[in-house]
């Protein structure tokens, strides 16, 4: 009988019931508290039905409603009881009618006889740890709380920050410092009898009465005056999520709390058949407790909740502008003018690289996804009507649909610019242009010269604008320009940074160059565009002067494109 | 601004509520088993026309996962599915020969229903080819997530239609009754799915799947609506707008998170594209009675004779709820 059980008991009767025979027939005495709100029937009813079980006592009843005065009421009272009534008790443990013992009762008694003198209570002050509800942790003592904040949350709300304006603050008294943590705890007869006996414990519950949510305080910072050896951590296994309300454990976590080893486990819920009949389990161990696993998924679910998965919009995540973890997924590459340069340039990045590269994502006839497909991964369509009906989620759907391999793709002034602003503010976006490189293919097109000029101003205007946002303050992508001219003198440098982009850090030299197209008499068609009155200042200079056309490999020798 | 528009859209949902009052009279009482339904139970809203040879697998469906009780409304059915349903012993059934168009899609009767039965109960309100997928559906029961929203202070959840289709022409995809209909129908788009935001009544617009991409293509502003807000902690006092698209009061649509994390949400799974499908296709087409006059179904019925073949090589085939969930289709969101 060194082990005694204080419980309070709120709903779920029935399981509390089967709890409370867990404790009984493992040899702990048990003191229950049942909230005043049962009404007297059901509390008469419980009270019979456990009528065979030995050492049982029922406490004075106080009505208890989350974080308020009476839960702390409710557990003194019964404390009292638990310590006048079996004086073989050496422990106390705070339990609700939602914990089940894991493992055999007698096993958590050998644990604690092994550590006679210790205080189990999970107890750190305020300023040292953010876990609360509403942001408030240091405020929690020194404010006044008379609204529900379940409730009445608006005015809770309001008056707190009313009182924060005006600088009210209370008094703590005098030899208390605040400390917080769980409210489930396993204390020694020494310590809870030294708390529940102090002469200064009608001042210490005055204060207490008006902290909020004073079951996650009292204990935890009064223990601090009269503790030998405070463990700080709960021998209850249970998780708080982002909301402060605790987990609920169900059949599927079975496994999971097995593997814990922990003695007791809450909240359970009521209609977990499986665990209620599975623990507390029967064999014997001598493990100790270990909630890795659990504090793992529990933690992955509040950052599930809180962060979300980056990229991903969906039906329950859609951040407003900015407020998203990440535009998009995972890094990609958007590439400006190289195709233009080099027609074969898409296939020869693919056999460089370990990538899906597509063409032009944004033409004006489809989306020229990798391999040609008309329907590609998660099932988007190369409609370019579909496509620009939502041009930002459609990138944003390309990218988490492809997480897995690395996207690039073609852009250019002729495409749909509805995502310029996006990609250049995403920090995933690699984006490397080659301004001017539009006009090679006019240069090709042998169009006449009143369709070719109009065509190029155009151009020069929507890549003068895009370049501007590329340029803009807000852009956060990685961001590399060269002009035509500039990219034809060495054009190796500029390949070699995609592939090793690609790569993350450092990839394969480039052995092998992509045809360029030839620009034998480009010079001259600059000077014409010129002659027309529409000067292409985004290509850079070319001389008019036949130009060379394939360069020859040597690779990381950027000269050699003058060479010849 | 504010207050005026609040006003109106109170305005609005008191409209809704008025004109359901109406409407119910246009339903008569088959069975009545109400007096059954306990104090927590969770309830089904259903509306259905012909639809006998789907009804088993639904109600079963739908049972195991704890639904306690069904009010359905039986919309002029002549197929013998209205008497399969009136034996049931957990179904109250109620019937009418008025136009289902002229009801709202049957949300004028669903409406009614739910101010007189569902007030303070958990209601989800689906069609018959409807099949509600939420996360660890299989280890916890509708209980046991109705019990999280609960402690949670949510009311209403998200569960996006997600259309499923057979790989072949869907009139090869034959329909037995009692058969699951995801043995058939067993893929789906993964990740083609746009959104916007509906700034009045703060629901997203979700579009995309493949009903978007094989019948949208040239006007995907028409494309059919996929969000859905099917499960409701219900009060009296609402009312939904459009099907269970969207729901007043509007806050009810904040079913997503807007400052980057994931709410919990689940999924419909849609078995629309059955062997069941092209006839109910001409059929609607000439009716008139669905959304917009029937145009969706006229759109389906003008294009590859109401037949078409759906699956493409990246459709995804279902294997359970943790693949939809990693797929981002849907969101454990904090509940672990």
């Amino acid at each position: 009988m060194t082990l005694g059980v204080v419980m309070l008991v709120h709903t779920a009767l029935d399981r509390a019931a089967q709890a409370i025979r867990h404790w009984g027939a493992g040899g702990c005495p048990v003191v229950v508290h049942v909230d005043h709100k049962v009404d007297d029937a059901r509390y008469s009813a419980f009270v019979a039905a456990l009528a065979d079980v030995k050492h049982i006592r029922f406490s004075k009843r106080f009505r208890c409603e989350w974080g308020t005065w009476g839960i702390v009421v409710a557990s003194q009272a019964a404390s009292t009881v638990m310590l006048a009534e079996f004086p073989d008790v050496r422990h106390v443990y705070l339990a609700s009618g939602a914990c089940l013992p894991l493992r055999p009762i007698a096993e958590l008694r050998d644990y604690l006889d092994a550590r006679p003198d210790s205080d189990f209570i999970e107890s750190a002050t305020t300023a040292d740890v953010p876990w609360t509800v509403g942001g408030l942790d240091e405020e929690r003592f020194v404010l006044r709380f008379p609204f529900s904040w379940k409730n009445r949350r608006r005015l809770f709300d309001r008056y707190v920050k009313i009182q924060m304006a005006v600088g009210f603050k209370r008094k703590i008294p005098a030899g208390l410092e605040p400390h917080m943590g769980s409210q489930w705890w396993c204390l020694t007869r020494r310590t809870l009898g030294a708390i529940l006996n102090d002469p200064n414990r009608p001042v210490y519950d005055r204060y207490f009465r008006k902290v909020w949510i004073p079951d996650e305080s009292y204990y935890q910072t009064l223990v601090r005056l009269h503790s030998n050896w405070i463990e700080s951590r709960s021998l209850t296994l249970s998780k708080f999520d982002f909301q402060g309300k605790p987990h609920v454990f169900y059949d599927d976590h079975l496994e999971l709390l097995r593997r814990s080893d922990c003695f007791v486990a809450r909240k359970i819920w009521p209609q977990a058949d499986l665990l209620y009949r599975a623990f507390p389990r029967t064999e014997r161990a001598t493990s100790t407790p270990n909630t890795a696993t659990i504090d793992r998924i529990f933690t992955h679910a509040v950052i599930r909740r809180t962060r979300g998965r980056p990229g991903l919009y969906m039906q329950s995540c859609y951040p407003h502008m900015d407020r998203e973890n990440g535009f998009t997924a995972t890094p990609y590459s958007v590439l400006q003018g190289f195709d233009d340069i080099m027609p074969d340039f898409t296939a020869w990045l693919s056999r460089q690289a370990s990538a899906e590269v597509h063409g032009h994502l944004y033409a004006s006839d489809r989306a020229h996804f990798a391999g040609g497909e008309g329907v590609f991964r998660g099932g988007q369509s190369d409609s370019a009507k579909l496509r620009d009906y939502n041009g930002k989620m459609f990138l944003t759907d390309l990218i988490w649909n492809g997480r897995t391999h690395y996207q690039c793709f073609q852009f250019g002034p002729k495409d749909t610019q509805d995502i310029s602003w996006m990609i250049a503010k995403d920090t995933n976006a690699l984006i490397s242009v080659v301004t001017g490189a539009w006009a090679i293919p006019l240069f090709r097109s042998g169009r006449a010269m009143r369709h070719v000029r109009k065509e190029a101003a155009r151009l020069q205007q929507i890549e003068y604008k895009q370049l501007k946002i590329l340029r803009s303050p807000y852009a956060r992508a990685r961001i590399h320009i060269c002009s035509l001219s500039e990219f034809v003198a060495a054009p190796v440098d500029a390949l070699q940074l995609i592939v090793d982009q690609i790569a993350r850090y450092r990839g394969v030299a480039i052995t092998e160059l992509p045809a360029m197209a030839d620009l034998t008499g480009f010079g001259e068609f600059l000077q014409d565009l010129k002659n027309q009155g529409m000067h292409p200042f985004l290509t850079g200079d070319f001389p008019i002067v036949k130009l060379p056309t394939s360069p020859a490999v040597k690779a990381r020798k950027p000269y050699v494109a003058h060479g010849k | 601004m504010n207050v005026l528009t609040s006003y109106s859209l109170r305005l609005q949902r008191q409209r809704w509520k008025l004109r359901a009052r109406r409407k119910g009279r246009e339903l008569s009482g088959v069975v009545d088993r109400t007096k059954q339904i306990g104090a927590s139970d969770i309830l089904l809203f259903c509306t259905f026309r012909n639809e006998d040879v789907r009804l088993p697998y639904f109600i079963k469906y739908y049972r195991d996962l704890g639904v306690d009780h069904f009010i359905m409304v039986d919309n002029d059915s002549n197929d013998g599915g209205q008497d399969y349903v009136a034996a049931q012993p957990d179904i109250s059934l109620w019937s009418t020969k008025s136009g289902y168009g002229d009801a709202r899609s049957g949300m004028d009767w669903l409406t009614f229903l739910q101010g007189k039965y569902a007030d303070g109960h958990w209601a989800l309100t689906v069609d018959v080819d409807e099949f509600f997928v939420y996360p660890f559906c299989d280890t916890r029961p509708m209980r046991a997530l109705a019990d999280w929203l609960d402690a949670s202070e949510v009311r209403s959840f998200g569960a996006m239609l997600l259309d499923m289709y057979p790989k072949g022409p869907v009139s090869q995809a034959v329909y037995e009754k009692g058969q699951n209909p995801f043995d058939l129908a067993s893929w789906f788009d993964a990740g083609n799915y746009v959104i916007s935001r509906n700034e009045l009544m703060r629901n997203l617009w979700i579009q995309g799947g493949p009903r978007a991409r094989a019948f949208f293509a040239d006007k995907p502003k028409t494309a059919p609506a996929l969000n859905k807000i099917p499960f409701v902690k219900w009060s009296r006092q609402y009312a939904y707008v459009s099907s269970t698209h969207m729901i007043l009061p509007r806050g009810l649509n904040l079913v997503y998170d807007q400052q980057g994390g994931e709410k919990t949400s689940g999924l419909l799974l849609h078995a629309k594209f059955l062997n069941t499908f092209g006839a109910r296709a001409a059929q609607e087409a000439v009716r008139g009675q669905h959304y917009g006059d029937g145009r969706e179904y006229q759109t389906y019925a003008e294009q590859n004779g109401a037949d078409p073949d759906l699956w493409c090589n990246w459709s995804e085939k279902y294997i359970n709820w943790r693949q939809l969930e990693v797929l981002g289709l849907m969101s454990k969101g904090n509940w672990a």
